[in-house]
């Protein structure tokens, strides 16, 4: 019995442990995560934005929480039920499963594995799957050609992506996320970081991302005044709320994964002491607030792309761009041997 | 151990969802258990240690190929009884064909060695100092480079192969000029005119 519990139950234990910690601080920040972004909204437009329930509106999430939880679940008529129901757990379940591998400060990843980077990637291109199965199980005619609209584009610009975190891995020589932080530790504080020898990519990394998890102004997936509210048309109450869960849990990863990759995870920006002294994660969490920050801002600034513009943009724009970037630093770093 | 509980999870979940695949009635199903029996082989991938290999299977089949595969299906108006209505019919000849198969795959598989030249001087990493990642990197981009630059260079082909199949320039349609437009300036766009009373514009 205390091998069984020794070779079963103890690792088994602690697996489920740290998952389970790092989803319940995961979904703590997506609550306040999602009541920023409104805020921030409504600071540009000089609106006072949810200030009813709590102090400064601070529990708006988790009325919302109880709200969506309450409400009936409709399923359409000739809906596929089984994959209706599944999609949006499928969207919820990948977005939280790949911060399974985001070092938050030294050590503190669920899962430290050797190809991180991979797993992430991997995980966001099984994202597009959420998106097809509601579409198409919706049985209805707008969800699924918004389905077919936004699974194009998450393909695209998955491209991009992938060529500028290979600009990153190269210079850092190691798919695995924490070699990739500590290799940006030279010393120099934020100017050792990779955003800034790699800046054109970071700006690319930024657009991308906002693509890719369909934020304005790529939100042509949603695009409420127009193309009704694309493949979540039909959906209701506790499914839609994954689907925005999952939404806000993905772009919360890029940014982690941005913030790993060019802001030097949980490095202290200055390497002197009252920088020093702050604990690592939270410098993790102070920089991807930041990049949140950005992608909020530019919610609120930016008009919405048209759709061959988007298409245009990441096919003929970044593909290219983010495919010589990857020669030329390839190329640089051959030359320098490496001392980059 | 752990290890030896999730091969047999994923080796089940495979063997099941790869049965499905050919027996379930809707072909969006069966692309789905097909997504399904991928990532569980994956799963089998990294049991093995070949965790490079396993997140390529997803990135590439999972994440791109099975999603063109799932819009093709999706597009089809397939009606299913009337495919199936010539079953008892095509039973033998299908029968036959897969029968065929079965008894030449036994015969490869009893037939199988490996070239000699391969398990002699094989290079094989101390896989306690490189990850697997960096091993297969380093054999494939020495040993097999010209193999490996022969497959790059043929799908490049193939992909040039299929833009000049399908693009067609239609010469009277007006397309967007990126930099015509950021290049107008207001003095080409706007024009303040004073209207007289009663006269109108030119």
């Amino acid at each position: 019995m205390a091998e069984f519990w020794t070779h079963y139950g103890l690792p088994t234990f602690l697996i489920v442990a740290h998952s389970v910690a790092m989803i319940v601080a995961l979904l703590i920040v997506i609550a306040f995560t999602l009541l920023a972004d409104r805020k921030i909204w409504a600071a540009v437009q000089m609106r006072r934005g949810p200030n009813v329930v709590g102090p400064f509106g601070l529990w708006q999430s988790f009325a919302d929480l109880i709200k969506f939880m309450l409400k009936e679940v409709i399923i359409p008529a000739g809906a596929n039920k089984c994959l209706f129901l599944m999609a949006p757990i499928l969207t919820a379940g990948l977005a939280i499963s790949a911060w399974a591998v985001i070092p938050v400060t030294k050590g503190w990843a669920v899962a430290d594995i050797n190809v991180g980077v991979l797993y992430i990637f991997a995980v966001s291109s099984l994202q597009v799957y959420g998106v097809i199965m509601a579409g198409w199980a919706s049985n209805s005619k707008y969800a699924f050609l918004a389905a077919l609209r936004s699974a194009a584009q998450m393909v695209s610009y998955e491209v991009s992506i992938g060529f500028v975190i290979i600009t990153a891995l190269l210079c850092a020589g190691s798919l695995n996320l924490t070699d990739i932080v500590e290799a940006q530790d030279r010393g120099l504080g934020m100017f050792g970081w990779y955003w800034l020898p790699l800046l054109p990519m970071f700006v690319i990394y930024f657009i991308s991302m906002l693509a890719e998890t369909n934020r304005p102004p790529f939100d042509l997936l949603e695009a409420e005044s127009e193309l009704v509210a694309g493949y979540m048309v039909e959906y209701s109450s506790a499914p839609y709320m994954l689907f925005m869960l999952g939404e806000y849990v993905s772009i919360l990863l890029l940014c982690g994964l941005g913030t790993v990759l060019f802001l030097g995870g949980w490095l202290p920006p200055f390497e002197v002491v009252p920088f020093t002294w702050i604990p690592g994660v939270l410098w993790f969490v102070l920089k991807v607030g930041f990049l949140f920050f950005l992608v909020s801002m530019v919610k609120a600034m930016v008009p919405r792309y048209r759709y061959d513009q988007l298409m245009r943009l990441g096919w003929k724009v970044f593909l290219p761009l983010s495919l010589a970037a990857v020669v030329v630093v390839a190329a640089v770093l051959r030359l320098w041997q490496y001392g980059f | 151990m752990l290890s030896a509980l999730f091969f047999y999870l994923f080796a089940i979940m495979c063997v099941g969802a790869a049965f499905m695949v050919i027996a379930t009635k809707n072909p969006v199903h069966a692309v789905l258990f097909l997504i399904l029996a991928f990532f569980n082989a994956a799963g089998l991938f990294v049991l093995l240690g070949a965790e490079f290999l396993a997140m390529i299977l997803i990135v590439v089949y999972v994440g791109a190929v099975l999603v063109l595969f799932l819009f093709v299906v999706m597009m089809l108006d397939v009606d299913f009884a009337e495919l199936r209505a010539g079953f008892l019919k095509y039973l033998p000849v299908g029968a036959l064909v897969g029968l065929l198969l079965l008894v030449e795959l036994i015969f490869v598989v009893g037939a199988w060695v490996t070239a000699p030249m391969l398990v002699s001087d094989a290079p094989t990493p101390n896989m306690s100092t490189v990850n697997n990642t960096q091993a297969l990197g380093e054999i494939l981009y020495t040993r097999y480079v010209y193999l490996f630059e022969s497959a790059a260079l043929i799908l490049l082909v193939a992909m040039i192969g299929t833009i000049v199949l399908t693009l067609h320039h239609k010469r009277d349609v007006r397309r967007q000029s990126i930099a015509a437009q950021v290049g107008r300036t207001r003095d080409a766009a706007v024009e303040v005119v004073e209207v007289e009373t009663g006269k109108g514009l030119k």
